[in-house]
């Protein structure tokens, strides 16, 4: 008795979870009247592919998908690479503040976005940076975030110092040790990185909202509001365009699911 | 080379971009704070008139406070709570276990815009799923998001959908890496489930559960996109959140200076609720399960 309770109410809320999404699905293969109102019955009547080549003539779309590739690409790159950089500095290197200096790193953390974003936004004006990738990719490269940089130095720290004093010992300096022997073992934590960084960065909204004002420079995430809101919604378009999007995350996923798991447990997700 | 070069290299991609984006802005915003500023001309110092015409003059202030507090309040305890439930639930051994886990988890994979249009879309009063569903049963369902009373709630409901099956698997690792031999410890000495959930789990899981409440304020007051694309605020400002209110002042309004002042007065609240949230775990909070 008490297990059917049980399982009844993970099912039902299994339901829950997946249902959107096969509705999205469904509603995204129907064009016309059936896209408005679909009824049990009707459910599976005259599915077709017309929304998803719709959209494409609507708006830039392969132009759209480039940015937004682009972007979360190099984004990935900078911050994989600046923030396991710096941890190196919080975990291999030796030095006198050095717990102290990573202990008020992670306190920044606490800082609101709102704070400095007005202030950025001016400097990215002075540097003439507005209306193009540099103010979504650049700062990737500084630092790659508290969160990322903490990652890192969760793992360098459990790496054995025979290892680095070994590789000290055939003549290797710092960076080649980063480079050679430390950040190929931490494989683990650049995959989590990585895929954090790309859910990111690939579903960010206000950044391109705020630097990117020239249509032909949006992101996929931009390009979905231009079909909100005007007139009359097509929810078939709409749900092909948000199903374009959530795909490569959804692949991803599939593919590293370990990763991203192991990522969100140590506390980094979306807001 | 010099050990403190070494040092001072690895360090130096966070030491600019700390530098650059974070001290300076940090101060120069607070002298924004104090300035009359639309980006074009330059800032106009007028001293604390800024946060004078916030407290005393601007009512969207106080409503855009009590909506984000109302919203957090709503959304925090509940997700926290839905999602402890579901880990217990879900800690168990039984056939295909992984793939329904893996189902919970699937939304939260859906964020931002995406998530916004997919649930605007949901709570559309005439062709949404939600109210063809409650029309099954011969109900009528609320106006969802275009109904101010139901807004908030639209709002708490569908981050319950996005965000509990990710804070499900945090809270179920937790519940894993507690020693079985605890409970039966507990049972022997007369103990019931009931009261071993309030002993052993509740204790011995404290420290996720604080660590994810604070996260979990920190991301409800910062609530942005979903009302950007959602609602625009409305309808009657009910959704009109802080965030939202500061990007309208700073971007739509050109509004620099006095968008600096509302930032400033966040940090201040976000400071405050943490260093409360940290009062209270000292008292609740027990750390000795971890070592």
């Amino acid at each position: 008795m008490k297990k059917t309770l049980i399982y009844s109410v993970l099912f039902l809320g299994a339901l829950i979870s997946i249902v959107p999404f096969l509705w999205m699905l469904i509603t995204s293969l129907k064009t016309g009247n059936y896209s408005l109102a679909i009824t049990i019955d009707s459910l599976f009547r005259d599915l077709n592919f017309r929304n998803y080549k719709i959209i494409w003539g609507k708006i830039p779309l392969i132009t759209y998908t480039k940015n937004s590739i682009f972007i979360s690409f190099l984004t990935i790159f900078g911050t994989v690479f600046s923030s396991s950089f710096v941890a190196y500095a919080f975990s291999i290197l030796d030095w006198k503040y050095r717990d102290k200096v990573f202990l008020f790193i992670i306190f920044t953390m606490m800082i609101p976005l709102q704070v400095t974003m007005i202030p950025v936004f001016v400097i990215y004006k002075q540097l003439g940076w507005l209306n193009s990738f540099k103010p979504l990719i650049v700062p990737a490269f500084l630092g790659g975030g508290a969160f990322n940089i903490f990652l890192f130095r969760q793992f360098f720290l459990n790496i054995p110092r025979e290892i680095i004093d070994a590789a000290k010992m055939d003549g290797l300096n710092h960076f080649q040790i980063y480079y050679a022997i430390v950040l190929p073992m931490a494989k683990s934590v650049v995959a989590t990185v990585s895929i954090i960084t790309f859910m990111f960065t690939w579903n960010d909204f206000m950044g391109p909202l705020i630097y990117l004002s020239d249509k032909l420079k949006g992101t996929l995430a931009l390009g979905i509001m231009l079909f909100v809101g005007q007139n009359q919604t097509e929810w078939g378009q709409v749900m092909a365009l948000s199903i374009l999007m959530i795909a490569p995350v959804i692949l991803v996923f599939i593919l590293f699911q370990k990763y991203f798991i192991s990522g969100l447990m140590f506390g980094g997700s979306k807001q | 080379m010099n050990h403190r070069l070494i040092i001072f290299l690895f360090l130096s991609p966070w030491i600019i971009g700390f530098l650059g984006f974070g001290i300076y802005p940090i101060f120069i915003s607070f002298y924004y704070s104090l300035c009359q500023y639309d980006v074009l001309q330059i800032p106009m110092y007028i001293g604390f008139e800024n946060y004078k015409n916030i407290f005393f003059e601007d009512l969207l202030f106080l409503k855009t406070i009590s909506n984000t507090f109302i919203y957090t309040f709503a959304r925090v305890p509940l997700n926290i709570t839905l999602s402890l439930l579901l880990a217990i639930l879900l800690n168990r051994r039984f056939r295909g276990i992984s793939i329904i886990r893996s189902i919970y988890f699937l939304p939260s994979l859906v964020s931002g815009v995406a998530l916004s249009v997919i649930w605007l879309w949901i709570f559309n009063p005439q062709i949404g799923l939600l109210n063809i569903i409650i029309s099954f049963f011969g109900l009528k369902g609320p106006l969802w998001l275009q109904d101010p009373q139901w807004s908030k709630p639209s709002l708490v409901i569908m981050s319950v959908w996005s965000v509990g099956g990710g804070r499900m698997l945090v809270f179920l690792a937790a519940l894993q890496n507690i020693n079985p031999r605890l409970y039966e410890a507990f049972k022997l000495d007369g103990g019931n489930d009931f009261q071993a959930f309030f002993h052993i789990t509740i204790p011995l899981i404290s420290p996720v559960l604080f660590l994810w409440s604070i996260i979990e304020v920190i991301a409800s007051m910062q609530i942005f996109t979903e009302a950007f694309i959602m609602t625009k605020g409305g309808p009657l400002d009910s959704t009109l959140f802080y965030n939202l209110y500061l990007y309208n002042q700073a971007f739509e309004n050109f509004n620099m200076g006095y968008a600096s002042a509302l930032a400033w007065i966040l940090l201040v609240l976000t400071l405050i609720i943490t260093t409360i949230q940290f009062k209270i775990s000292k008292k609740y909070v027990y750390y000795e399960g971890l070592k």
